[in-house]
């Protein structure tokens, strides 16, 4: 199998390699275009007045931050499974720019609330969940960090991870529920009006934009992470930087 | 003027925008000081040690 | 402890697991009952911590009784999970199970059942006394013990998998409270939605069974979680 042949972490160091400035060079492309598309092109919303542009990188800011933790996941499963070490490195690989993205999506979501609603936090379903993945992924690279033994540290994340995605829609649920229990100050984030084709397109170009940026910078990070733990390995010394 | 004024909602959008930005040069130069330092650390045990000293039991997994 | 584990080999049926452990960690915990009271005199503490800090209005308290009741229910158990693994960790008995013929999910689920008789059961005895110095009716009582007699069994389920994940890594207790926090949110949320429900004069019974859907889901699920967690620690 050709792919597996890419799980082994002397081979997936290049590779990755090789990736890196592709999906850096399409994430920046990508970014300028949506951020001219969201900043310039797309018209005034006639309720919200321009403070709306800010849905262009909060919306990206949250998918990304769901997104990647249901890829930790997958990486989880296939780390408990196939015992692949190169999984587990994903994963820890990942969580930080997940964890950003996912503080970025309550640092722009109070930022477009306050003018909007008139207050900074709302205990609205979408951010108290919002708020438990972002305590998800804490939790996550804690344990990942505080344990010493790689191999373990490896497996206990992606046992953590697991079951935290189980939970996830779980924590979704239970939180939708507790806020219709509680009708009193929530506010509907479902807009009324119909978004523009060009906002929409914009968001989602710049939600393209977050995705290539955020394999390039796990895909850097995971090489790092390769050379961190393969530091004695034999095929180290003939990668192409440390030649040089 | 008027673009940078947003309605006079400046202080959100680009309170956002700029956090935005903000955060991923900060990770973009926090993940390339890694990847540096962790090449750096490769080279040093490359050059401090004889190679046969870095043929240790690690070498064998490097193949999965 | 290993020769109690070889002598009873013989028997070896699987649903012997649960009792094996169940009834050896219930004889640890009575043997060390002031464990048990400790974690109990906490819960009462900090939920008479809360007039103080709000002050005596008993609409308010009566408003916030079920989370109070509820976080500090919370606390407590997380408090108490160390019990679940750490001393046979620390002795090798934990290794000494893991190596033994029965399976070890039963095991793992032996041991929950004996944290729960020790710590989530006394918990949900002592909570309508609590409950009634926050001026809790009949009704409201009996709807916050049975959803504590629910939610705490999961709350212990939870923690079992967080509680193997950090044994014997540095800084392990504060490191749990952030692993098994967000898992008892949904505890949270419906343990103290019913109470609330009952305040409001609506049906708790929608509130009671959702707890009960996630004890079910656990106990089918969370032995075979804790077990592979027990097993990646002591690898």
């Amino acid at each position: 199998m050709s792919l597996f042949k890419y799980s082994a972490p002397s081979s997936f160091y290049p590779l990755a390699g090789r990736l890196v400035p592709w999906f850096g060079t399409l994430a920046f492309l990508l970014a300028v275009g949506g951020l001219y598309l969201g900043l310039f092109v797309a018209p005034e919303d006639y309720q919200q007045g321009e403070v709306y542009r800010i849905i262009f990188i909060h919306v990206p800011s949250a998918w990304m931050g769901m997104f990647i933790y249901l890829v930790m996941a997958m990486y989880a499963l296939l780390a408990l499974v196939y015992q692949t070490r190169l999984s587990a490195m994903m994963m820890e690989a990942l969580a930080p720019t997940g964890m950003m993205f996912t503080a970025l999506a309550l640092w722009t979501g109070a930022l477009w609330g306050k003018p909007t609603w008139g207050t900074y936090w709302v205990w609205d379903a979408r951010m108290t969940s919002t708020l438990i993945l972002l305590f998800l992924y804490v939790g996550y690279m804690a344990l990942v960090n505080a344990i010493d033994d790689k191999k373990r540290a490896d497996k206990a994340g992606a046992l953590l991870v697991l079951v935290g995605s189980i939970n996830v829609p779980i924590i979704y649920f239970s939180v939708k529920w507790w806020n219709t229990l509680h009708q009193g100050a929530s506010v509907s984030l479902t807009q009324g009006n119909k978004m523009a084709a060009t906002m929409l397109a914009g968001m989602l170009i710049m939600a393209l934009a977050c995705w290539m940026y955020s394999i390039a910078v796990a895909l850097c990070r995971v090489r790092a992470i390769i050379l961190e733990r393969e530091l004695h390995a034999a095929w180290v010394k003939d990668i192409r930087e440390v030649r040089t | 003027m008027d673009f940078f004024s947003m309605d006079g909602r400046g202080f959100y959008v680009w309170g956002s925008f700029g956090a935005f930005l903000a955060a991923i040069v900060i990770e973009i130069v926090l993940v390339r000081l890694r990847i540096h330092r962790a090449q750096k650390a490769v080279c040093d045990t490359l050059g401090s040690a004889d190679p046969s000293g870095t043929e240790n039991s690690d070498a064998g997994k490097g193949s999965k | 402890m290993s020769a109690v584990l070889a002598s009873e080999q013989e028997l070896s049926t699987p649903e012997r697991g649960v009792w094996l452990t169940l009834t050896r960690d219930i004889k640890l915990a009575m043997r060390s009952k002031g464990e048990l009271a400790q974690a109990l005199a906490f819960f009462i503490i900090v939920v008479s911590l809360f007039p103080l800090a709000i002050g005596p209005e008993s609409a308010v308290l009566k408003r916030i009784a079920a989370g109070v009741v509820w976080v500090c229910a919370l606390l407590a158990v997380m408090l108490t999970l160390p019990r679940l693994f750490q001393s046979d960790y620390v002795d090798g008995t934990l290794e000494q199970l893991a190596l033994s013929p029965y399976p070890l999910p039963l095991l793992c689920a032996g041991k929950m059942l004996a944290h729960w008789l020790s710590t989530g059961l006394p918990l949900a005895m002592v909570a309508p006394v609590l409950g009634l110095q926050f001026g809790l009716d009949a009704s409201e009582l009996l709807v916050m013990v049975a959803g504590l007699l629910i939610g705490t069994p999961v709350l212990t389920m939870l923690g079992a998998i967080g509680a193997a994940l950090v044994l014997g890594v540095r800084g392990g207790s504060i490191l749990m409270a952030l692993l098994v926090l967000p898992l008892y949110i949904p505890v949270l949320i419906f343990g103290a939605g019913a109470v609330e429900a009952s305040l409001a004069g609506i049906d708790a019974t929608a509130n009671l069974s959702l707890l009960a859907a996630m004890l079910l889901f656990g106990l089918v699920t969370t032995p075979f979680a804790a077990a592979a967690a027990v097993k990646i620690s002591l690898d």
